[in-house]
């Protein structure tokens, strides 16, 4: 891996690491497999995007992208508790929604970003070098989301969401309205979903309708990673493996794009059969590891 | 205090499985009542404390709380007033968290949840006390994960959490039957003891005829879905077993005299 596909690796490790945030607070926390982050993320870019193009200041724009992302997740979460949809369901009626929505938000499929002013600007008016800015910039990011989240997490509101994906029943028996929770716990997570897509757009100058696709696998992929190495044995520790999980995960990306066996080599298209993989041996790992080391 | 009348419900009314769980039950619990709830199998036990804490709404009837309508309210609103503790000893507390976590969420209870921390210092000392008093120890384990804990301790917690913020009406469903006999035993005397010392209005659902006799001031006894049988004060000091049993059958006939549950 060259010195750059390590930095870019970081970088995206790091925004991609918010996202991931996301995932683990619905999938960990609430209990609740979240497929609405496909359309969210985008949403986020595409919310942003037209709102720096429209001259909204761009740490602004990263709130509405914020906003918007809750209320998709929020919705996901009114299927789901007051319609009674299977969470899997509600959250892919929202994702294929959101498909049309980000094309009426950008009115079309995307939107280019060449020539704004972005954060990352105002980061590297800072004086760093321009290669490092978004590796900095998006690492103190993701420290200041993983602070806020473990702070929260530590509150009365953040203890019901850990017991309203831990014990239903218990946390009902104690007067708590378990549709609220949910609702506003997914709207939560695709809050910060969006705001990753919001960044992600910003840094690579466009928003594209499809740079959603593959975001909860990735997600996954990233929580499960953090967990297998890192360990979750507390809620400070899984929320920081959460992220570590994800630039490991980018790490393994840019070292298997790197790699070269004779003639063959991985193609950015192989991408989503290599998470894929990935995913199936850490969710199997524990169950291999009962099996051959008795 | 707690008012059912006439309180109708079917299960999978409509349908070829349809069971009559409850049939027009009327039921007036006064204040302070520590009422045990008897009955073999499928007879409604479980299904009135459930139709009490509104864990489903009922076909036919109304329940009210100290003179308020609460049959149309949720689950969660009821829990304000309620304290429960169920059968399985795993459903009363979370895992996951530690038990001055789950203190502290029942410490809430019937409170809008903000962003205040989940556990102060001063609740921490509160939770001490407490659960010093049920003297098994785990005051000083109080930041270790509850899932760490066996059952008998998890119940005995649970029993804590239900009071913890004075329900007024504590709901009991066989809260010892998943347990081994000594620490069924422990649990029921810790009942006595929270009961007694707050003067609960309480509802005990139990298999269990010895302990519907030994506690409480009055019993009741369901048979498929109907109270059949409801003594109080002095008549319920002097029952025995075998004066339910022979009551029992009087009633229902020796249709039921196979129903070994009720022996036990």
């Amino acid at each position: 891996m060259t010195f750059f596909a390590f930095i870019g690796a970081l970088e995206q490790g790091f925004v991609y690491g918010i996202m991931v945030l996301g995932v683990y607070l619905t999938f960990r926390v609430l209990d609740f497999p979240d497929l609405t982050v496909d359309g969210s993320l985008p949403l986020g870019a595409a919310v942003s995007a037209v709102a720096i193009t429209h001259g909204v200041n761009p740490f602004l724009s990263l709130f509405l992208a914020m906003a918007a992302g809750f209320l998709a997740g929020a919705v996901t979460g009114i299927l789901n508790t007051k319609l009674k949809i299977l969470h899997l369901l509600a959250s892919i009626l929202t994702m294929i929604a959101l498909y049309s929505i980000n094309i009426r938000i950008m009115d079309g499929p995307n939107v280019s970003l060449l020539g704004t002013d972005t954060v990352l600007d105002t980061w590297m008016r800072m004086g760093l070098p321009s290669h490092l800015a978004a590796p900095t910039c998006f690492a103190a990011m993701a420290v200041l989301v993983v602070g806020l989240l473990i702070w929260f997490l530590y509150t009365e509101l953040g203890q019901t969401l850990l017991a309203t994906g831990d014990n239903r029943q218990m946390i009902v028996a104690q007067g708590v309205d378990t549709h609220k929770v949910i609702i506003f716990g997914v709207g939560l997570s695709n809050a910060l979903v969006a705001f990753a897509g919001a960044l992600i757009a910003q840094n690579q100058g466009a928003a594209d309708v499809g740079m959603g696709v593959g975001t909860i696998v990735a997600g996954l992929a990233s929580v499960i990673v953090g967990e297998t190495v890192f360990g979750a044995g507390s809620v400070p520790r899984a929320v920081v493996a959460a992220v570590l999980g994800s630039v490991l995960y980018r790490m393994a990306i840019a070292l298997a794009l790197g790699l070269k066996i004779g003639d063959f080599a991985f193609s950015p298209s192989d991408l989503n059969l290599i998470t894929a993989a990935l995913v199936v041996f850490a969710m199997a790992a524990p169950a291999l590891k009962k099996r051959f080391m008795r | 205090m707690i008012e059912l009348a006439g309180v109708t419900k079917y299960f999978h009314r409509g349908s070829v499985n349809q069971v009559l769980a409850l049939d027009n039950v009327s039921l007036s619990v006064s204040d302070g009542d520590f009422i045990t709830v008897i009955g073999s199998n499928g007879a409604g036990k479980s299904t009135l404390l459930s139709c009490v804490a509104g864990s489903f709404l009922p076909d036919n009837g109304t329940i009210t709380l100290d003179g308020v309508d609460i049959t149309a309210w949720p689950e969660h609103r009821r829990a304000a007033h309620l304290g429960r503790v169920f059968q399985d000893p795993l459903l009363g507390t979370c895992a996951s968290l530690s038990i001055e976590q789950n203190l502290a969420l029942a410490l809430r209870r019937g409170t809008t949840r903000g962003l205040g921390k989940g556990v102060t210092d001063e609740d921490r000392g509160y939770f001490r006390r407490e659960v010093h008093k049920i003297g098994l120890g785990l005051e000083k384990r109080l930041a270790d994960r509850i899932g760490l804990l066996s059952g008998g301790q998890r119940q005995a917690l649970t029993l804590l959490m239900a009071t913890l913020v004075r329900p007024k009406v504590l709901l009991l469903d066989e809260h010892t039957a998943a347990l081994d006999p000594k620490t069924a035993n422990a649990i029921l005397l810790l009942t006595e003891h929270i009961v007694t010392e707050q003067k609960l209005t309480t509802l005990m659902v139990t298999h269990n005829m010895n302990q519907a006799l030994k506690l409480g001031n009055r019993i009741i006894m369901l048979h498929q879905g109907t109270v059949i049988l409801d003594i109080g004060g002095e008549e319920k000091r002097k029952l025995k077993v075998t004066d339910l049993l022979a009551q029992f059958y009087a009633v229902k006939g020796e249709e039921f005299s196979s129903d070994k549950m009720l022996l036990t």
